[in-house]
Formats: C-alpha cells, structure tokens, sequence
C-alpha cells in the first residue's frame, strides 16, 4: 500500500498537474501558466516605461494567487508529508557528483549547493543569479514555460509549444551534460 | 477591491497575450476573494511539485542525462491529462462555473521560442526548477532560492526592455 508520505510515483503526479489545466478553465477560463507571474510581478512593482509591463496586471491576480498557492503547497508537503528517507540517485549521477565535492544527498536539493554560503561564491553566482536570469529572460522570450508551453500548450495542440518543448530540452541537455560540469568543478 | 473595472482594450489585449500563455480569458469580474479558489488549486499543485520530486535538482539533472524515466514519465502524463481533459471541454462545449464559454486560442510561431527556448532549457538544468518549483522550493524551505527568484524577474524585466531589439 502506498503511504500519502512516499515519493508519488510519475503517473499520480502528472495526472494531478495534467488536471490543473481543466480546473483553471473551469473554474474561469484561466489558462495554465507559471512563469507570466514574473512578468506580473515586474508590471507591478518595476514596469519602468516598458510597454511590455503596461499592461492591467490586477487582471491576472489570479496568476498570483495560483503562484502564492504553489508556495504553500510547498510549505505544507515538507512539514506534514514528508518523509525521512534520503532522497534516491541514480548511482552514476551520485558518482558524478561526488566528483564534484556533493556527497550529502539528504533533502530534494543538495545542501551543499543550496546555501547561502554557495550564493555568494563564483559557483553559487553561475547557479542561482546566471541560471536564474536564463530562466526568467528564456521563459519570456520563448513566451512561456514548462506550464504554459509543454502541458498547456501541448493540451490544446499547438505545435509552436512543441517547437518550444524540444527547444527546452535542448538547451537543457546542453547545459547539464557540457556545460554544468565545468560549473560544478569551479 | 474589484480588479478590472474597465474591459481591455484591443491594444492592450495584444500587448498581454503578446508573449504570455498564461491569459484570462474571462471578462466578467469579481471581488478578489474569488481567487481564493486559485490559491487551492496552487496548493495541491503545490504539493505535487514537493510528493513528486518534481521541485529535486536531482531529477532533473536524471533527466537531462536519460538516468531516470520519471520526470518523462511525469510531463508525459500531464500532457497526456491535459490532452484528453481539453478534448472533452470542447466536444461537450462546458462552461465555467460563472457560465462563460471557455476560450482557445492558437499560438502564433516566432523565433522566441526557439532562441527563448534554448536559453531557457539552459537556465532550467543550472537551477534545476523551472518558474513553478522556484516558488515550491521557497515554500519547502530552501530560502536561497529566492536568489534565484528574483534573478529570473530581472531576466523578465531584461527582456521586456530589449523586446523591440531582439528577433523574433
């Protein structure tokens, strides 16, 4: 029997986010999409005289409740769902990252990369500020993300969103087979 | 506080689906308690990012080098979900909850989303989340990802300023 505390397998997780589409539509004919909220938040607080943020962001608070939501999910599945056991690799990716100086593998994400004292390090700098802002510019630029792009967009059959899901796939095979490991040796 | 008084322009319609797939296609408005129904939906999506490892650096990196079938097995699916669920909103013509008729609309092809897309993929396997696990990994407890966070809202903001400059 499966406890609500295991990992979930890929199956019941991609049914439960698969469903996000048809709920938001439902619930008012929202459509699916995280990564817009960071467009939001700039046409809030720092629109600047930028046309791209002139735009009625009150309009798509509901953007901002869904992201606010996801924060609070989060928050509620590590305090009360989770579970003690150390997080399962693949043994060449723990071999390969051992190689690198990361050996403690307790939580989601590796301590040793995700602290503070990496932030303000060359590595830390190239992980966080450099990834961070590909994320937020290419997201933008591609005109959407993983949600709005691979799930949303591929829901309704757009084959612009197929062209952006393999361009994501790309640059991610790129980067995590070429490119982070010169990262990851600094 | 009621969002939205006046209905949007045209103009301004553009401008906000422009490079957005996130749209409100409603036109009706409301007291902003109603979005309360979107946090619950945030939440359990929330909670799936965390129960799936969906928000794990690990997974994606497995991903990117074909070591695990599980976040294939995971996009895979909610495509899938979302497919069929999509599918049966336009053959039975289902309404909203508020009786709208539920919009599609096509996306238009640019070279965004092939140069956007790559630089994206790129930021995606550096960070391990894309925009919806950043903010699951905040709430989970990681706080320097905020770091991160806010660098993608500057990545934003870069990209609405050169927007004009750049090919698409």
């Amino acid at each position: 029997m499966l406890h609500i505390t295991q990992p979930w397998p890929w199956y019941v997780a991609g049914v439960v986010a698969g469903l996000t589409v048809p709920a938001l539509l439902l619930l008012g004919n929202k459509h699916f999409g995280i990564s817009a909220n960071l467009r939001h938040v700039c046409a809030a607080c720092v629109p600047g005289r930028v046309r791209f943020f002139d735009y009625n962001w009150k309009k798509e608070m509901w953007n901002l409740f869904f992201a606010a939501g996801i924060i609070v999910g989060g928050y509620l599945a590590s305090q009360y769902l989770s579970t003690p056991d150390p997080v399962v690799l693949h043994p060449d990716l723990k071999k390969e990252l051992a190689t690198y100086g990361i050996t403690e593998h307790a939580g989601l994400l590796p301590q040793q990369l995700f602290s503070l004292e990496t932030l303000f390090s060359l590595r830390g700098f190239l992980l966080f500020i450099v990834g961070g802002f590909l994320v937020g510019f290419g997201a933008r630029y591609a005109g959407g993300c993983t949600s709005g792009h691979a799930i949303m967009g591929l829901s309704t059959l757009q084959w612009p969103s197929l062209v952006a899901t393999i361009s994501f796939m790309i640059g991610g095979f790129i980067m995590a087979n070429i490119v982070l490991p010169l990262i990851l040796s600094l | 506080m009621n969002q939205n008084n006046m209905p949007p322009s045209a103009a301004e319609y553009q401008n906000r689906t422009l490079d957005t797939m996130c749209v409100n296609e409603s036109t009706l408005t409301h007291k902003w308690y109603h979005n309360l129904k979107y946090l619950a939906v945030g939440i359990i999506f929330g909670i799936t990012f965390v129960k799936a490892e969906i928000i794990s650096w690990y997974r994606i990196q497995e991903m990117f080098r074909f070591q695990s079938f599980h976040m294939y097995g995971v996009i895979g699916t909610a495509i899938l979900t979302g497919i069929i669920s999509v599918w049966l909103i336009k053959r039975t013509g289902v309404k909203t909850i508020y009786g709208e008729r539920i919009e599609f609309h096509d996306k238009k092809f640019n070279k965004g989303q092939i140069i956007g897309g790559l630089l994206f993929g790129l930021g995606w396997a550096i960070t391990g989340a894309c925009p919806g696990p950043l903010f699951a990994q905040i709430g989970a407890g990681t706080l320097v990802v905020a770091a991160t966070l806010l660098s993608a809202i500057a990545g934003t903001w870069v990209y609405g300023y050169f927007r004009d400059r750049l090919p698409h």
